[in-house]
């Protein structure tokens, strides 16, 4: 068999193994046979297993058997195409592809394409296209749709798709599924090769790799099984473990003696701003002036290349990250991961532990760092299920009508479409199989005028009919528009921050350096003086400038830190439920530090523990508000649901609700009424506020109002083209956008609620924010099973979610109170003047 | 006349005095002068919509219903002699022309039996099309000035053009609205229509208009008018 497989590999090939000492490996060889076939092909392999490489040799093979060109002939199109989630991923595989193409002596010219390519490249790339082209999900939306894409793709042979399990469950992997199946159109069936971690349903990626004509059909697949064991230990410390909070300080120093022990130690956080203290907490107790360095979305990207260089180079011993280095990018020697803060997930864990030490043979060696007690729970979870193999991966998920609107544009741009044939194509990529025709032509019909029942729009219809039936743009100006507003990511709006040296006289000095991007909405709850960690630093909020904030150092100060909404991972079911029975189970304490345990028996004293099925809810005043804290352990997305529907219902009872908090664990709603007090007296009831009709037919209409779905509604109007992301020449800001969008939101609610775009809304919210499931399945479960306390102060097990509080907001009456308060303020002070 | 009515029509608006004439400002975002039965809008920007709908940008063609609405209301609630429309009546200038015909219709329903007056906006610098009232760039009534843009100096004038929006932070929450600025001196008047934003009252573009220890923002809340002393008011 092996010689068979052996046999597939040109000499040149085996001969550069050889030379380094190496063979190919057997899964290597496996794609590359079941791809000569014509098949193609998913591969499922822990990080190490040199998973890229095999993703090209099928690639690299063909190419090396292709004839020469010739000078003169007209040049050929792109024959590989690889994507990849991540710009940086691109770049990387491009330094890593090069050196065993050069090694070899094949003649193969490899290019990227990203966001950051100069214009004169890209264009310079569609008239002499590379061999192999890699580059990201927006750069192919914007390929297939710029007229000559037939003859770029036209001898496309495969397609390699790299981190495919981060991509499939998320709108830019939709937009991908439907650029795929338009390749497939493009150039004669292309072989898919997908490059994938462990997932927890590798079918899903198998059908959305290939045509779903037939129903169902899937590609190949090729495990890899998982390497040695990773070596996983959870942080032991003499100190504190921390009640609440995510910073983790108590263990700065714990942290820094594992640093110092070894070469190159990957920190792993999930937000950023864990990320901004972490890193400044390193610095401040750094007395050998280790190089550590501080990767995340947010800052600029020169800073972040400089320390992808200092990566590479190994001239690094610790870096802390988010998710941006969360993927498969390989720099240097990595021998220890640290996850501060718990990983939140299973599967998630495994792939950040794979950062570590790149070689398959040997174990990973990696180290949980729980910054609160509960999160020791969750860490001792996940690491029992590492062992186990458990995997917990997100569902794919049904493609979005958004992204569907996007997409139609994007082929109307790269000419005529026939309605009949489009609808066979779209369908034929696996998260749009459950398409109907219906809903098809309304997308279409929305794209053209805007989809609305009152026809006023068709004179300024983006596409049209024409004679022959077939779509076309009615304007050249329309790709242009098109192509401005391309891609699915859809950030929070957000602002530079522009470091001055003091504040001027007349206001604010300009000039001085740009920092990186802060969210609006965390800026917009700080006063001009107020502080906060931003880029390692400490800094004084001044105030906003059109898209800028003007900060000053406020070195050596405390400060507040920036609460990014970006960054958090829900908790997965998988998870969450472990925790669960672990706190029901007093037999499984014995694993948990004493600390956390005596946690726990405090808990039991003070107010009590739940058991297994049970919901407790606590009430008790806190400073000048009333809190309610319950526990359904169902993760974020389903309490922040929870939350937002019992606030509803809190405010009908007349409670006044301000706000809630949810964590992954617990939810916290807290009011101007006594809410204790109210279910003393009988004017409250429990039973009834949890009672499972929340999720009945009025759910909707309750979420109307809600600002998630308004922010859900921002970004599908954005993704859809009904609102544009940025002019020519003059880029929107975030807060205009907003505004817009909300405007639109409720004159679209109010007049048309069937219009697709709140229907694709829904759609979004449903899965993505609201985990309307996994709420259901609660409610049911804790049906007369909720058990009351009655508390004068914050219960231990409350103190997490307490310090979790933060600034979203509760439309209705609670505003209207405030505004009611303040106006009573004014009338306070009018009558002291007298 | 039926005294409670009366009553009950203005119980919710917010009273100010401007150059010495007393006004209300009502939670619809409209100004009423009850000495004159006068009734004040600004900024309705009318066929906004299919403004930007004729550069490929589909918002919902519902503004223009829904601002008439609206409008239709608070006439009916307030019984004006005399309607002004402050400037900015249509969002651009083909907006009269372009005025589906129920829509007209429902406009000249309003109109029917008051005064009107269309004051010249940066939007809409010319008379509306094919519409009655008259057509003026601005208008003294009393000790005030009733026109689009905000002057310097402006004793007794009423404005509108800069959408003003105020914000408040109580207990640690941000609450957004647009509102009427006033200083006793000079008031500008939120934006009526329908598919328009606001811009905070602190904001430069309102730099000189208003002496800041005097000014309040009259906050458009549900149902009432919430008037906010200038030091509580936060920037956006």
């Amino acid at each position: 068999m092996t010689g068979d497989r052996a046999a597939l590999l040109p000499a040149a090939f085996q001969e550069w193994f050889a030379a380094r000492g190496w063979s190919p490996r057997p899964h290597q060889l496996e794609l590359l046979r079941r791809t000569s076939e014509g098949r193609s092909v998913l591969l499922i392999a822990p990080t190490g297993a040199g998973k890229t490489l095999a993703g090209f040799l099928p690639s690299l093979t063909n190419l090396a058997a292709r004839p020469k060109h010739v000078l003169g002939q007209a040049s050929r199109g792109i024959h590989t195409l690889y994507i990849s989630p991540l710009k940086a991923l691109a770049v990387d595989i491009e330094r890593n592809l090069s050196k065993p193409v050069e090694e070899i002596g094949l003649d193969i010219r490899i290019e990227t394409r990203t966001g950051d390519t100069p214009a004169h490249k890209r264009q310079r790339q569609r008239l002499v296209p590379p061999d192999i082209l890699l580059t990201t999900p927006e750069q192919l939306a914007l390929l297939i749709a710029a007229p000559g894409a037939e003859r770029f793709f036209a001898d496309l042979k495969y397609v390699v798709l790299d981190e495919l399990h981060s991509l499939v469950t998320s709108k830019r992997g939709h937009l991908l599924s439907l650029g795929l199946a338009r390749l497939r159109r493009l150039s004669g069936n292309p072989v898919s090769i997908g490059l994938s971690a462990t997932v927890a349903d590798p079918d899903g990626l198998r059908r959305w790799l290939v045509d779903q004509n037939p129903p169902g059909a899937m590609a190949d697949i090729v495990t890899v099984s998982g390497g040695a064991k990773p070596e996983i230990t959870i942080l032991e410390t003499e100190e504190h473990v921390p009640w609440a909070g995510h910073s983790a300080l108590y263990a700065m120093p714990a942290i820094y003696e594992a640093i110092k022990k070894h070469k190159t130690t990957l920190l792993f956080v999930n937000t950023r701003s864990q990320a901004e203290m972490l890193f400044r907490a390193l610095w401040h107790i750094n007395d050998d002036n280790l190089p550590i360095a501080l990767h995340h979305g947010s800052l600029n990207v020169a800073q972040r290349r400089k320390v992808e260089k200092a990566m590479e180079t190994n001239s690094l011993r610790a870096i802390v990250a988010t998710s941006t280095l969360d993927l498969g990018i390989d720099w240097g020697d990595v021998d220890l991961v640290i996850h501060v803060g718990a990983p939140k997930g299973a599967s998630r864990l495994a792939q950040r532990i794979g950062r570590s030490n790149h070689r398959m043979d040997e174990p990973s060696r990696a180290i949980l760092v729980p910054a609160n007690r509960f999160e020791v729970m969750e860490c001792r979870a996940a690491l029992e299920a590492n062992y186990l193999g458990a995997q917990d991966t997100p569902p794919l998920g049904n493609g979005t009508l958004d992204v569907l609107a996007q997409h139609v544009l994007g082929r109307a741009c790269a000419g005529p479409f026939d309605e009949d044939e489009f609808f066979n194509e779209v369908r034929s990529a696996s998260p749009y199989a459950w398409l109907d025709r219906a809903t098809f032509s309304r997308v279409v019909e929305f794209v053209a005028t805007g989809g609305y029942a009152l026809r006023t729009y068709e004179r300024y219809a983006r596409i049209r009919r024409m004679k022959d039936g077939r779509w076309r743009i009615s304007h050249p100006s329309v790709a242009q528009q098109y192509r401005l507003n391309v891609g699915t990511i859809v950030e929070e709006p957000l602002l530079n921050v522009r470091l001055i040296r003091h504040r001027g006289p007349n206001g604010m000095a300009r000039g001085g350096m740009v920092l990186g991007q802060v969210e609006e909405y965390f800026l917009e709850t700080l006063t001009p003086g107020d502080t906060f960690f931003f880029s390692g630093r400490t800094l004084r909020f001044e105030g906003i400038r059109e898209n800028e904030a003007y900060v000053t150092s406020a070195a050596g100060e405390d400060a507040m830190v920036p609460a990014y909404a970006g960054g958090k991972f829900p908790l997965s079911t998988y998870l969450a439920g472990e925790v669960r029975s672990m706190l029901a189970d007093r037999s499984r304490w014995s694993a948990l530090p004493e600390q956390v345990s005596d946690w726990l028996r405090i808990q039991e004293e003070r107010s009590l523990l739940p058991r297994r099925d049970d919901l407790l809810v606590e009430t008790f005043p806190h400073g000048s508000r009333f809190y309610m804290v319950a526990y359904p352990f169902e993760g974020r997305l389903a309490h922040q649901t929870l939350g937002m529907l019992l606030t509803r219902r809190l405010e009908r009872a007349g409670a006044r609700p301000l706000g809630f908090v949810a964590t992954d664990y617990s939810l916290a709603v807290w009011s101007l009424g006594d809410m204790g007090g109210m279910i003393r007296a009988d004017a409250l009831s429990l039973d009834r506020l949890f009672d499972e009709d929340m999720l009945g037919d009025d759910l909707e209409s309750w979420l109307a109002d809600s600002w998630m779905l308004k922010r859900t509604f921002r970004n599908c109007a954005i993704i859809s083209g009904l609102v544009e992301r940025r002019h020519p020449g003059r880029e929107k800001t975030g807060r205009q956008v907003t505004v817009s969008a909300d405007l639109i939101y409720d004159v679209l609610r109010e007049h048309e609620p069937d219009h697709i775009l709140l229907q694709a809304t829904w759609q979004d919210a449903a899965v993505g924010l609201l985990d309307i499931a996994r709420l259901g399945e609660m409610l049911s479960r804790i049906r007369g099973r909720i058990v009351h306390k009655d508390l004068e102060r914050v219960s231990p097990l409350a103190v997490p979610v307490m310090l979790e509080i933060g600034r979203e907001p509760v439309a209705g009456s609670a505003h209207e109170a405030l505004l009611g308060e303040a106006a009573d303020a004014l009338i306070e002070e009018a009558l002291a003047r007298t | 006349m039926n005294v409670m009515n009366g009553m009950a029509a203005f119980a919710e608006a917010a009273e100010v005095v401007i150059a010495g004439e007393r006004a209300l400002c009502d939670p619809s975002g409209a100004l009423f002068l009850p000495a004159d039965r006068l009734l004040v809008v600004s900024d309705l920007h009318l066929e906004k919509g299919s403004s930007y709908a004729r550069r490929g940008a589909f918002l919902p063609p519902y503004d223009t219903a829904a601002t008439l609405k609206r409008l239709h209301k608070v006439i009916a609630r307030l019984r004006p002699d005399a309607v002004i429309s402050l400037g900015d009546s249509f969002h651009d200038g083909g907006g009269a022309a372009r005025l589906p015909d129920a829509f007209r219709r429902h406009l000249l329903a309003l109109m029917d039996g008051r005064s009107w007056f269309w004051v010249a906006g940066n939007h809409d610098p010319a008379p509306p099309e094919g519409l009655p009232g008259d057509w003026v760039s601005e208008l003294a009534l009393g000790n005030l000035v009733f026109r689009h843009k905000p002057e310097p100096g402006g004793e007794g004038e009423i404005a509108g053009h800069l959408h003003p929006g105020a914000r408040i932070v109580r207990r640690g929450r941000s609450v957004r609205r647009a509102c009427f600025a006033c200083d006793g001196a000079r008031l500008v008047m939120p934006a009526f229509g329908s598919l328009t934003g606001n811009l905070n009252v602190l904001d430069r573009a309102f730099s000189g208009l208003f002496r800041r220890e005097h000014l309040t923002a009259y906050m458009l809340g549900r149902d009432r008018v919430y008037p906010i002393a200038g030091g509580m008011l936060r920037p956006a």
